[in-house]
């Protein structure tokens, strides 16, 4: 008997090398452990042996049994791994194919760097407003101290939508004017707007007759030139990098008076003088000046109590600056190609 | 232009350097664009002491030439070359005009170390046959050997070309103005230029009647000349004007604009003899003629000054003189107008018959009434010094100018307020003193009068800080920054809202675009959706740029046809502009355009193909995110030729129209195209504020349903009916399959919803749930009509 069960557990411990697949495998469980199965045959035959026997016996098949479960155990997860193994080797792909485009907008170059100075003055107190492209004669000229037939008027040559009272804005300080007309002469302002302007210019790579401005105001008790400068560094500096210098030149606008031009240090060449500059070592880069009294009296604030500073840039020419842009119609034919490009975010 | 040559005639700039000096004027406030120096260097006073006729050329001459500190030897073809003439020599490494460079060499064997030059040779004088002929320049025997020779000749010159346009300070526009500048920079004093008439005895009275029938002349004043010599003029001012940016024409004509020049008033001479006895100033009668001195006939309109001899006019005031009256070679008798015009006729008559001349513009800035009464006297000076002319006695004039002093009281402290410095009342003493301003100082305050020079200057403090700031140098001003603000900045009005669907469209995988706001008339008519007027210019520039656009949508076409041309396959944009309608109402609109696919591999086929669904799927994203969840709806839109008939619609939230999406008609582009547009003004709703929401306990029941439908039923139509019976207990509804072909008829389609019942506060029981769904498809089927599909 004893025999029996060990010839049974040589021919399992023989047959095992043999198994590669699992049908294999299924097939010798069966042989061993089925119904009629080798070893399921084995416990039939409890029965014939005699009692003083039958733990020996029970226990001697039953580690033929554990032994035949375990090992199919054990080859079957061999198989399974392997198989699975072959599966992935199978799956493989060549990483380096061009991936999916996963593509989020561009803003317009223009835009980005309007929000760009938004954020900066918003930082340092001042509301971003806007104000109607479509003006009256009033708000574009009349209360900056630009009166019917001023010289100046001729610079800014304006579209007429309607006689001499309608217009497109020919730059965004009307919303000086409404911004101070609105604080009714109370309360201190500060504000800065940026929008579309227009003037009849014929476009070419340094003209367009629409363009952007962003305009800033600011009204208080005791608002000084140099304090118009103090503002200025820090927006040139957050525009052009720490080490960029300003400087102020006298010049002339009709609703500031001092007026002044202001000038950043050529980053080109770091002001050794170069074509970008016109060997100047500076480039020019807004107006702006001490609110005139007149304009500040017509718009209900008493020059008396009250002083402020106002500045003007022109976007395209920031934008042009900084990133190197030579044509002031790039921001208004969107390329894709190019675009993409902004879709990023700068290092400050 | 303003040359420094000529400014030191009335300032004294003899030793200062050129470098320095421009650099202060920059600092000033003046804008100076460029530099032009005639200096040329390694230009020396010569001796010709020995010349040999070269022995290979029958016209060049070997010359000795002593230049001070060395004798050279110098090859010269020159006909007028001889011995013991003093001559011009640039020596070798002198850079002539041209960018000549003189370098040693051999002329036919023999070595020559320099070049004897002529003026022209130098651009100092035009290059003619005349100037050619005489050769060489020859310099008077007192010439200094080794010396510069321009500025022995007193035509050493630097030319300060001023950027003019950002200057309200008229002195840039004449040389005695700009000697103030100068003055007050270098605290110097300025000497007027010298008026010595010997008059004849003869009044002009006895010639000449003025009358002014027109308030737009405030002063007119009147000098006659008589039996002036035609012939040209001396150098110097033949230079000066060369120098200014002028063409010297004869001594008479030179003369005008010399004087302009140096007074900026500009000047006007009438042949005497041609003019008559009398000028009437008055203004024109409207399409009255006349024909100006460029041989124009012009038409004039009563806006225009023009000057008469009482029954024609003869002159277009302050723009250009007429023909009958011109100064030419057989003239003898003149008569010098120098007058002051209306500066704003001036400028309307000069655009209105593009006509801009150095004199318009003067008048257009307005002149000072004293230098018209002393321009004229020079005038007259230089007309006796260099034409010969005999000035008659008296100046007629008729003066209505008002010579009221401008005087500005002020504080030191106000300046200091307005600058941001601090100056003392001493400082500012000096300052008025050197920009020759006269003031009474009492108790503190200043009262300063303003020269009838400074037009520019207005009545507020603001304009002495202005004066004070220019000396004082902004370039000494410390910046400094505002009292700190309490609050940070916010956006105002909707611009925040508008960032951020800005934001969000980008996210959305849009790309912004920006285009002009006026178009051409075809683009305007374009994509018209509302029964809106646009405004027309009434003068365009050119038709391109006529119409104020009502809907972005044609741009963005324009934008995608651009970047199509260009090999761009996937393209997708949107713009945020505003758009102004014939009544000026703005409205600002968010404009969506998308082309090829939305997401897209370059070699698989995993891509996402633009269709109608994902661009609605773009909308209702962007509504969503503005919170208006279930707050939309469409119906569609068929009768626009612009968009397809079946796969557009009008975009609607809380029923009113907001705008409109679709693919763009075939007949308009083959490309396939979708786009949409809505009013962000009617977008911009109240919504409820954002609130946090438990997520469902109970299990939920999922009941599938498709049912078949006539092809022009909607989905939306079918939906409906089934969220009015699933009520409260539908908490969700899914499309999951929709089919056409054939399995159904011709004219029918299959849509398979997928409905989600729920209950918050416990789990349904699949009898309630059952009865609900029954009761969906009964209503379906009977009210759509709809056939319940059996599986």
């Amino acid at each position: 008997m004893i025999e029996k069960v060990n010839l049974i557990k040589e021919s399992f411990e023989k047959i095992i090398p043999t198994i590669t697949d699992m049908k294999t495998l299924n097939d010798i469980k069966v042989e061993y452990l089925g119904k009629q199965g080798k070893v399921t045959e084995l416990s039939k035959l409890m029965k014939d042996v005699p009692n003083e026997d039958k733990k020996e016996f029970g226990m001697l098949v039953n580690s033929v049994r554990t032994l035949v479960t375990e090992t199919l155990d054990n080859k079957k997860e061999e198989l399974e791994t392997a198989m699975l193994n072959e599966k992935l080797a199978n799956e493989k792909i060549d990483i380096t194919l061009p991936s999916t485009n996963i593509s989020v907008g561009a803003p317009n170059i223009l835009e980005k760097v309007v929000e760009d100075m938004e954020n900066l003055f918003m930082s340092m107190g001042y509301d971003v407003v806007e104000g109607p492209e479509i003006e009256e004669d009033l708000y574009n000229f009349e209360l900056l101290n630009l009166p019917k037939g001023h010289p100046a008027r001729d610079s800014q040559d304006t579209f007429y939508l309607e006689g001499d009272k309608i217009l497109l804005r020919s730059h965004t300080s009307p919303v000086q004017a409404r911004t101070m007309l609105e604080g009714k002469g109370e309360k201190p302002i500060r504000m800065v707007c940026p929008g579309k302007t227009y003037r009849r210019d014929d476009d070419d790579a340094t003209h367009s007759h629409q363009f952007m401005q962003i305009e800033g105001l600011l009204i208080d008790e005791n608002a000084t030139l140099a304090d118009l400068k103090g503002t200025f560094d820090a927006a040139a500096k957050h525009l052009f990098g720490e080490d960029c210098k300003t400087r102020f030149r006298p010049s002339y606008y009709p609703f500031t008076e001092p007026s002044v031009e202001t000038d950043i240090s050529c980053f080109s060449c770091k002001g050794k003088g170069c074509p970008l500059c016109k060997n100047t070592g500076w480039i020019t880069i807004s107006g702006a000046g001490v609110v005139n009294p007149k304009v500040l009296s017509m718009c209900g604030y008493d020059p008396k109590r009250w002083h402020g500073f106002a500045f003007g840039f022109g976007l395209e020419r920031i934008a042009m600056l900084k990133y190197g842009i030579n044509d002031i119609r790039t921001f208004y034919q969107t390329d894709l190609r190019q675009n993409k490009i902004f879709d990023r975010k700068e290092d400050k | 232009m303003i040359s420094l040559n000529w400014v030191g005639d009335y300032v004294d700039i003899e030793n200062e350097n050129i470098n320095e000096l421009t650099d202060k004027i920059t600092k000033f406030g003046v804008n100076i664009e460029k530099v032009i120096s005639n200096n040329i260097e390694k230009l020396v006073i010569g001796h010709v002491e020995k010349v040999e006729k070269h022995p290979d050329s029958d016209h060049l001459n070997v010359c000795q030439v002593n230049l001070g500190d060395e004798v050279v030897q110098i090859v010269c073809g020159a006909s007028n070359v001889r011995e013991d003439l003093k001559v011009i020599v640039a020596k070798t490494g002198a850079v002539l005009p041209g960018n000549f460079e003189i370098k040693k060499s051999t002329i036919r064997g023999i070595e020559s170390n320099g070049m004897i030059c002529a003026l022209f040779e130098l651009g100092l004088e035009e290059k003619t046959e005349e100037t050619y002929a005489k050769g060489i320049t020859e310099l008077p025997s007192d010439a200094q050997v080794g010396a510069d020779p321009l500025k022995y000749l007193g035509i050493s010159d630097t030319i300060l070309e001023l950027d003019v346009h950002k200057h309200h300070n008229n002195d840039c526009y004449y040389h005695i103005g700009f000697a103030y500048i100068v003055a007050a920079i270098l605290n110097k004093k300025v000497k007027l230029p010298e008026v010595n008439i010997k008059e004849v005895n003869e009044s002009i009275n006895d010639h000449f009647k003025l009358d002014i029938n027109t308030d737009k002349c405030s002063l007119y004043t009147a000098r006659m000349v008589k039996n002036v010599k035609i012939g040209e003029s001396p150098d110097f001012i033949k230079n000066r004007l060369v120098a200014a940016g002028m063409r010297p024409i004869n001594n008479v004509v030179d003369i005008s604009n010399y004087v302009m020049l140096e007074y900026g008033q500009p000047l006007h001479f009438f042949d005497k003899d041609k003019l008559g006895d009398k000028i009437v100033v008055r203004l024109a009668e409207d399409k009255e003629p006349i024909k100006t001195l460029d041989g124009k006939e012009r038409v004039l309109s009563s806006e225009d000054i023009v000057i008469t001899d009482g029954l024609k006019p003869v002159c277009l005031a302050g723009v250009m003189g007429g023909e009958n009256t011109e100064v030419d070679e057989n003239t003898k008798n003149i008569l010098i107008e120098s007058a002051i015009f209306d500066g704003i006729n001036i400028r309307k008559t000069s655009s209105r018959h593009d006509l801009r001349s150095e004199a318009s513009t003067r008048y257009g800035k307005g002149l000072n009434y004293e230098y018209t009464y002393e321009a004229i006297n020079r005038a007259a000076y230089l007309l006796q010094e260099y034409a010969e002319g005999e000035v008659l006695k008296d100046t007629v004039v008729i003066d209505n100018v008002d010579k009221t002093p401008k005087i500005i009281e002020v504080k030191a402290k106000e300046i200091n307020d307005i600058l941001g410095i601090e100056i003392s009342d001493n400082d500012m003493k000096n300052e008025l003193e050197r920009l020759g301003f006269v003031y009474n100082y009492d108790n503190e305050t200043f009262n300063i009068t303003i020269p009838p020079r400074r037009l520019d200057i207005e009545s507020s403090a603001n304009d002495i800080a202005e004066e004070i700031g220019c000396l004082y140098g902004y370039h000494n001003l410390v910046g400094t920054l505002p009292v700190q603000s309490q609050k940070k900045g916010e956006y105002k009005g909707n611009i925040g809202y508008r960032k951020q669907i800005s934001k969000r469209l980008r996210a959305l995988g849009l790309n912004e675009d920006k285009n002009y706001t006026l178009v051409p008339p075809s683009m305007a008519s374009e994509f018209i959706y509302e029964d809106k007027k646009q405004i027309v210019l009434p003068n365009p520039m050119s038709l391109d740029k006529s119409v104020v656009r009502t809907t972005l949508i044609p741009s963005l076409l324009d934008t995608y046809e651009y970047n199509k041309k260009r090999h761009v396959k996937d393209i997708n944009l949107y713009e945020i502009s505003n758009t102004y309608y014939e009544d000026y109402k703005e409205e600002t609109k968010i404009a969506v355009l998308m082309s090829g696919n939305y997401i897209s591999n370059s070699w698989s086929n995993n891509n996402i193909k633009v269709d109608y669904y994902v661009i609605k799927g773009i909308l209702e994203n962007l509504l969503n995110y503005v919170g208006l969840n279930n707050r939309y709806s469409y119906e569609r839109l068929e009768d626009n030729k612009y968009f397809h008939p079946g796969m557009s619609a009008k975009i609607f939230v809380d029923k009113e129209e907001i705008g409109v999406i679709g693919r763009v008609h075939p007949s308009i582009s083959k490309d396939e195209i979708y786009v949409m547009e809505i009013s962000m003004n009617k977008m911009n709703k109240q919504t409820k504020p954002l609130k946090f929401k438990e997520a469902n306990k109970y299990p939920e029941i999922v009941k599938d349903v498709a049912f078949i439908v006539d092809k022009n039923i909607s989905s939306e139509d079918v939906e409906k009916v089934i969220k009015k019976v699933g009520g409260r207990l539908l908490s969700d509804i899914n499309v999951f399959d929709v089919y056409t072909g054939e399995k159904v008829k011709e004219n029918e389609k299959q849509i398979a919803y997928s409905l989600t019942f729920t209950k918050e506060d416990r789990t349904l029981t699949e009898d309630e749930v059952m009865e609900k769904f029954n009761e969906i498809i009964k209503k379906v089927t009977e009210t759509v009509p709809a056939t319940l599909r059996d599986n």
